[in-house]
This record gives structure tokens, sequence and C-alpha cells, in this order.
């Protein structure tokens, strides 16, 4: 549970909630951790809350490693699980 | 080099272990403590320890959230289960984590209590409000990576006018805990485990920063260097910390800039500080009472706290004899020194915390290192019966 995962935004809700696009999941989540959150923007997710903005590249580039490590399927799993 | 397949940038890590190998000062040893389990598991996954020379020893730290819970916390939260019939919410990993005898809140769930497995505080809130008649609690632990999403549950709840929401709170500090690590041989000589340097946190350091570290290298000469969790982020974070140990360096470096700043996420620690306050003293396991190393909720805000609203009886919990999570988590015991380990432990049987989850030491051993670890029990059992 230490790991975070990025996620494109994909829409800003009322409330300081957000939709996020990970690895075809479609998620809400909180971003009221962050200032301003626009649609496009990268954040590391976890825990179901946006914790920092990051840049699409390092968002590419974590997302790989978790692919190649076996965690992403883990993590999704975990996501998606809890968004059926 | 047997493990360098694994990567991705095969040539950026074969780079790197060349640079460590060519850096690294044959004629000392470099012991770095990696904090946090997601860097062990980094470790172990991808063979790093084959990709540095003999001499550069990793020790692993207390820094995964479900090992270092005290097994009374645990037996508190099946309580609140059992006796005061909540719905209990809490993140995966901890539902089969043993308590007091062998007693798991997965077992207890079977036995008909009602707990849940959540991903998020938002689902505990969610929880509460479709069950009105009903007391939530979400059992919150971690460091500070997930205090910050309990700290809003709480005041979304108190904005809502939540009644039957609260938090049992375990949220625990990195800082406090590695400092306690360093003062630990000044207090007990057999417990110092020599540390040349720390890899720091990366998710935990984008909320808190990398301020929070600096008393480290000013107070205690302690490199730090705050590393990524890909695994060429670690290979290259142990290359700075040996060129600070070789230059005689003692600085505070920031290894994943491209997400960590010197602040933090300073709306978030706000938030903390609006909810939280500090303990006087809380129980790791592993560590014993460490001084100023968790948080409570704030009084203010005590309608939302479960040790307030609950009674938790006075108990006696007990370690599973033998298990040797304590030692382990504390860094002066390596898996193989547990008796338990691989014959009655296992992560399909788990004895101990460190056992259970995935960025516990005895998970890793057990998932990377299982052949390497039981051959090398053999071979000390051997040497202590010849030597008996």
């Amino acid at each position: 549970m230490c790991l975070a995962i990025p996620a494109l935004v994909t829409a800003v809700l009322a409330d300081d909630m957000a939709t996020v696009s990970l690895g075809g999941v479609v998620k809400t989540v909180s971003v009221a951790l962050l200032d301003e959150v626009a649609v496009g923007d990268y954040v590391l997710l976890h825990v179901g809350y946006a914790l920092h903005k990051i840049s699409e590249e390092e968002a590419e580039r974590t997302l790989a490693m978790m692919a190649e490590g076996g965690l992403l399927e883990a993590e999704l799993d975990e996501i998606a699980g809890d968004a059926a | 080099m047997k493990y360098v397949e694994e990567f991705r940038d095969r040539a950026l890590a074969e780079k790197l272990s060349a640079a460590i190998r060519a850096e690294a000062d044959p004629a000392r040893s470099y012991n770095f403590m990696e904090f946090c389990g997601g860097h062990t598991h980094a470790i172990f996954r991808y063979g790093v320890q084959d990709l540095v020379p003999g001499n550069v020893h990793f020790v692993h730290g207390p820094g995964c959230p479900v090992c270092i819970l005290p097994i009374r916390r645990l037996d508190d939260a099946i309580e609140l289960a059992e006796r005061h019939g909540v719905i209990l919410c809490s993140y995966g990993d901890m539902l089969r984590v043993p308590g007091s005898k062998r007693r798991s809140l997965l077992s207890v769930k079977a036995q008909g209590a009602d707990v849940r497995m959540v991903y998020s505080t938002l689902d505990a809130l969610d929880i509460a409000r479709k069950n009105p008649d009903r007391q939530v609690v979400f059992l919150g632990i971690g460091f500070e990576t997930t205090t910050p999403p309990t700290a809003l549950a709480i005041r979304q709840a108190a904005d809502e006018g939540l009644t039957n929401f609260s938090v049992f709170c375990n949220h625990v500090l990195t800082p406090a805990a590695i400092r306690h690590i360093l003062d630990a041989p000044d207090i007990d000589p057999e417990e110092a485990v020599h540390l040349d340097g720390f890899l720091g946190p990366s998710h935990v350091s984008t909320v808190i920063g990398s301020r929070p570290y600096e008393f480290l290298s000013e107070t205690y000469r302690k490199p730090v260097v705050i590393a990524g969790f890909e695994p060429l982020d670690v290979l290259q974070s142990v290359l700075m910390l040996i060129r600070q140990v070789n230059e005689g360096r003692v600085e505070v470096e920031n290894q994943y800039a491209r997400v960590v700043t010197r602040e933090g996420n300073t709306k978030a620690q706000d938030l903390v500080d609006e909810i939280f306050e500090l303990r006087p003293a809380f129980e790791w396991r592993g560590l014993g009472m460490v001084a100023r190393s968790a948080l409570a909720i704030r009084p203010a805000y005590a309608p939302f706290d479960a040790e307030a609203r609950f009674d938790l009886s006075e108990k006696t919990s007990r370690e599973v004899k033998s298990c040797e999570c304590p030692a382990i988590l504390r860094g002066v015991k390596k898996p193989k020194d547990c008796k338990l380990f691989g014959n009655v432990c296992t992560p399909d049987n788990p004895m101990g915390s460190c056992m259970v989850s995935s960025e516990g030491s005895c998970a890793a051993y057990w998932t990377y290192r299982r052949a390497e670890t039981l051959a090398e029990m053999a071979k000390d059992k051997a040497m202590a019966e010849q030597a008996a």
C-alpha cells in the first residue's frame, strides 16, 4: 500500500472530486489535497486521493516500471474491484 | 549480473552498476537502510543486491505500515468489530495479520463480525452514509501518505454531520522512527546496527517534503538520498550515497526531484495539523514505545475518534512465540534468523506481520529469495549443531 499510481484527470467534478482514467479503469477520486487540477493533468493517486501532480513523462515512466514489475495489475485489480 | 535482464533500460542499469562497483571502496563496507517497504520490494523484485558489490548492504527498515502496527492495537480493532458490533473498515493487507491467539480481522469476519475491506476512506464514508443505524469505524493505519486522506474523511464527516463515523487512528511518522533507530544503540548496545546512510521514502516525501530529514544530516551526521521506487532510481540513489560517504559529505539529497520538493504538499500538511495532534509516545511493533512518533485526533474532533467513542478493554496481547518480526523490523535480524520462516510461517499461513504484506521483509525473501534463504538456514543450523 506504499505505491501510488499515476492517473490522467479526465473530468473535474464538484466538491473537490475528479474522474481519472488509469489503465482502462475509470474512477472517481478526491483532488481535495491539491490546489488546482485541470483536465489533462497527471496525478499520483494513493488510496483514492490525488497526492501530487506529476508530469506526463513521469507518469509514463512510472506506469511502465509498474507494468514491468507486475505491480500495475495488482493495483488496478484493487481499484477496479472497489469500483465494481 | 543475473537479474539485469529484468530491467527495461538494461544499458542504464549496467552503467549504474558499473559506476557503483568502480566507486565503492573495497576496503570499507556500506550499510544503507531503506526505510520504506516499497523500496524493499523493488530491491528484491529486481535483484538490486546482485547489481552492487558485496560490501554494499541493504538494511531493511520498519517502513511497512501493516508490519509495524503493534498487536495490541490490532486486538483493539478486533474488539471493536466483535464486542462493539461496529462495521470495521480497513485496507486489505491489514485483514490477514494475526493478532493475539492467531485471530485476524479476516478470521473474526468469518465468524460473523462485520469487517469490510475498503480501498479508500471515501468508501468508508459511503458505508456510513448507507448504514445510518450502524456505527462505522475506519481503521486508520500508515505513514504520511495515508494520513491526509484520513484527515479529509474526518473533516468531511464533520461537515456532513455524520454521527455514525469514527476513525481508530494509528497513523505514524517516518522521521520520528528513523530518529529512534539511530538512538537505539545508545539505549541498548546489542541493538547497534551500523548505518552509513538512508534511502529516504519517495511517496511519503511528496507529502512532507525533504526538509523533515535534515535533522539526520545536521544532528546524526548521516547522509540521506530521497529515492524513487523505480529500480533505476534505487541504483542511482545508492551511487549518490556512496559518493557522499567517500567524500565525507553529509547531506539530504533528492534523487526523486522530479516529484519531491523541499516543502512537500503544504495543503496536505495543514489539513493534517488541523485534524491531528502528536501523541507523546506510541508503540511500534519491533521498536517498542517511540516518543512523538504518532498522531491522535484532536479533541475538537473527538466525536470522530473511535478511542473516545468506544470503551476499549485493557488487554494482554501476545506476539507469536519465536516470531522474529520485531528484531527484523529493527534491522537487527534477517528473515533467515527466524526459526519459523518457511516452515510454519508462509504467506498463506503467516505467523507475523512481516510475512503478510508484500512490502514486508519476510514476504520479499519468501517470494524472491526462498531457496537461498532456506539453504542459509540449513547451513547455520548445521554449524550451530557442530559447535554444540
